[in-house]
């Protein structure tokens, strides 16, 4: 069962590489594209996998690069991070547009400025609506399966997918991992078969015409409804997923959930100090509970307004602004699918983490203590609020 | 409660306090346990100080914060001493290992008031003596596993012994002086 291991996230997100051996990766080969391109390319320098890598002198180019080879019928994969990320946010759209199901490691950091190169999830959420699936990990082992996951998913709804993880804090860390041995990773991803490939001239297609204002509402209506589709697909990879190595994963996963009377909602590495934090305060008596955001795109509506439903207050956690003078990304999509849900209950939104701030079991126990609070007196108070910061 | 161990490198760019931690992680990992080993990042410049931390537990920690409150405490760098609070938040039962050639009862007026233990080890003269040169990793990593118990002296060697020959294939006088600067550490480190 499993080959127990210890690596980084990069690490184990470069072996999932490995044990995948892509076609192409189109990459630009330094910093800030996260260590995952250096170490597969020592793969392929080994021989280990056939994949033509493709360094590049950008990220907009890694994406065209990745773009042009999944058009022409490959499987392609890039990696990066921060303002690489940034970078790539034009061709972001026209990968997702082009509905070519490229696979995408993001190592989550912050953007400048002040310039810093520390986690949190502004790169991520500013590529939100880029047309792109988001699944984000907790942990290295988090990452390695959900990465294992990711073309499964892409390819079956014709969407790009990007795999994130919190730079530095789980990318760096070394921790234990058990992974999928090589023979039931290829079983499980399975050989890629393309619905558009520009070689094939038997089924000709165009990638990335001129569409008018007769046709282009209609391109768009489709990503939609392939966005809605995904939830299905990710839900039934994640449960197929689990028969193999006994790991299941939902759009969410909830923690002590049950009988919670309050909850937090979380993504990414924090949400296991969440569960340290958790475990602490129910020694103590208080039903506190979590659900962690796996699934960002799609947003997990059914998801939250059913674990939501079950407590009295809650409080969303976002390791990004908006700067909409309002609230955080993940608020805002949780307050939405709320809102015409059959019971509300009283939300309260905390920025926290920023740059790198430490988030500690500490950090956690004040956001429950204040989410109590609501839940006690039924006032929410201001909503939009920042987490351990000095004002 | 869970049985965790909780450990704070303080080192400087470039002495190895990093990879001496991920090397800790590496053997702990190695004897069943469960590990975390990460440096806390910024901007990177040689001779800065830098902080690394480890937790080994026999189940997995779910937390991803510093450690602000360590069972041990081990000092790369001597000079750090009046550079960083480096017993900030250290448990009394635990201890503070410090590469230095001074004896403990010299070096814990400098620890305000911390009541635990105080080792030293001259990390940097048995790295020069065993490998000719300044690699305190190395001797560091030993004196760690004999103050704090967190691995086994025999397994922490033979699978050291392991590391070594894989790593140095080719330079098997690199694996003799490495195993040497390791036993003598378990053996020189003093405990105040």
């Amino acid at each position: 069962m499993g080959i127990r291991e210890r690596l980084s996230g990069n690490e184990a997100t470069a072996y999932a590489m490995k044990q995948i051996n892509p076609d192409v990766m189109g990459a630009f080969p330094i910093t800030p594209s996260t260590e995952i391109p250096q170490y597969f390319a020592a793969y392929v320098d080994n021989g280990e996998v056939d994949t033509e890598f493709i360094a590049v002198e950008s990220e907009h180019s890694a994406m065209s690069t990745c773009i042009g080879a999944e058009a022409a019928g490959c499987r392609a994969i890039s990696a990066t991070s921060s303002c690489g990320l940034c970078y790539m946010t034009e061709m972001l759209y026209v990968a997702a547009s082009d509905r070519l199901p490229i696979t995408l490691a993001v190592s989550t950091r912050a953007l400048s400025g002040p310039i810093n190169i520390n986690n949190d999830h502004s790169d991520a959420m500013g590529v939100r609506d880029t047309g792109w699936i988001q699944l984000h990990a907790e942990t290295n082992q988090e990452m390695y399966d959900n990465y294992l996951q990711a073309m499964r998913i892409g390819e079956a709804v014709g969407l790009p997918i990007m795999v994130c993880q919190d730079g530095f804090i789980t990318s760096h860390a070394i921790e234990n991992i058990e992974l999928v041995e090589d023979d039931k990773v290829k079983a499980f991803v399975g050989e890629y078969k393309p619905v558009i490939n520009i070689m094939d001239k038997d089924h000709p297609v165009s990638v990335g015409p001129y569409a008018v204002p007769t046709y282009y509402m209609e391109a768009k209506r489709q990503q939609a409804q392939a966005m809605i589709d995904a939830k299905d697909v990710i839900r039934k990879v994640g449960k197929e997923f689990g028969e193999m190595t006994g790991r299941s994963y939902g759009l969410v996963e909830e923690y002590m959930m049950d009988d919670a009377e309050v909850a937090i909602v979380i993504m990414g590495s924090s949400a296991g100090t969440a569960k340290e934090a958790i475990q602490e305060l129910r020694a103590e008596g208080h039903k506190v509970g979590l659900i962690k955001i796996r699934a960002f795109r799609p947003f997990p509506k059914e998801e939250i307004i059913a674990g939501l439903s079950k407590v009295k207050a809650f409080a969303v956690m976002d390791k990004a602004d908006s700067f909409s003078a309002l609230c955080g990304p993940i608020y805002a999509d949780t307050c939405a699918a709320l809102y015409t849900a059959p019971t509300r209950p009283l939300g309260i939104n905390y920025i926290y983490g920023l740059g790198g701030r430490d988030v500690r079991v500490d950090s956690i126990k004040h956001v429950f203590a204040e989410v109590e609070k609501v839940a006690a007196t039924g006032e929410v108070g201001e909503t939009y609020r920042y987490l351990d910061v000095r004002e | 409660m869970k049985d965790i161990v909780e450990i704070r490198w303080h080192g400087r760019g470039g002495q190895g306090a990093k990879t001496a931690s991920l090397l800790l992680a590496d053997a702990a990992f190695n004897t069943g346990k469960y590990v975390q080993g990460f440096p806390e990042y910024g901007p990177e410049r040689m001779g800065a100080p830098i902080t690394a931390y480890n937790r080994i537990s026999s189940e997995r920690s779910t937390v991803h914060s510093n450690i602000y409150e360590p069972d041990y405490v081990v000092v790369v760098d001597e000079t750090l001493l009046s550079a960083v609070d480096v017993t900030a938040g250290l448990k009394k039962e635990g201890a503070i290992v410090i590469n230095s050639s001074k004896t403990p009862a010299e070096l814990r007026p400098k620890l305000k008031g911390y009541e635990g233990r105080v080792c030293t080890i001259d990390a940097g003269r048995i790295s020069e003596e065993e490998l000719g040169k300044n690699f305190p990793n190395t001797p560091m990593l030993a004196a760690i596993v004999k103050v704090s118990g967190v691995i086994g002296q025999d397994e922490f060697i033979k699978d050291m012994e392991g590391s070594f020959k894989h790593k140095f294939a080719s330079k098997p006088q690199v694996i003799e002086g490495n195993m040497r600067a390791l036993k003598r550490s378990l053996e020189e480190v003093q405990v105040g």
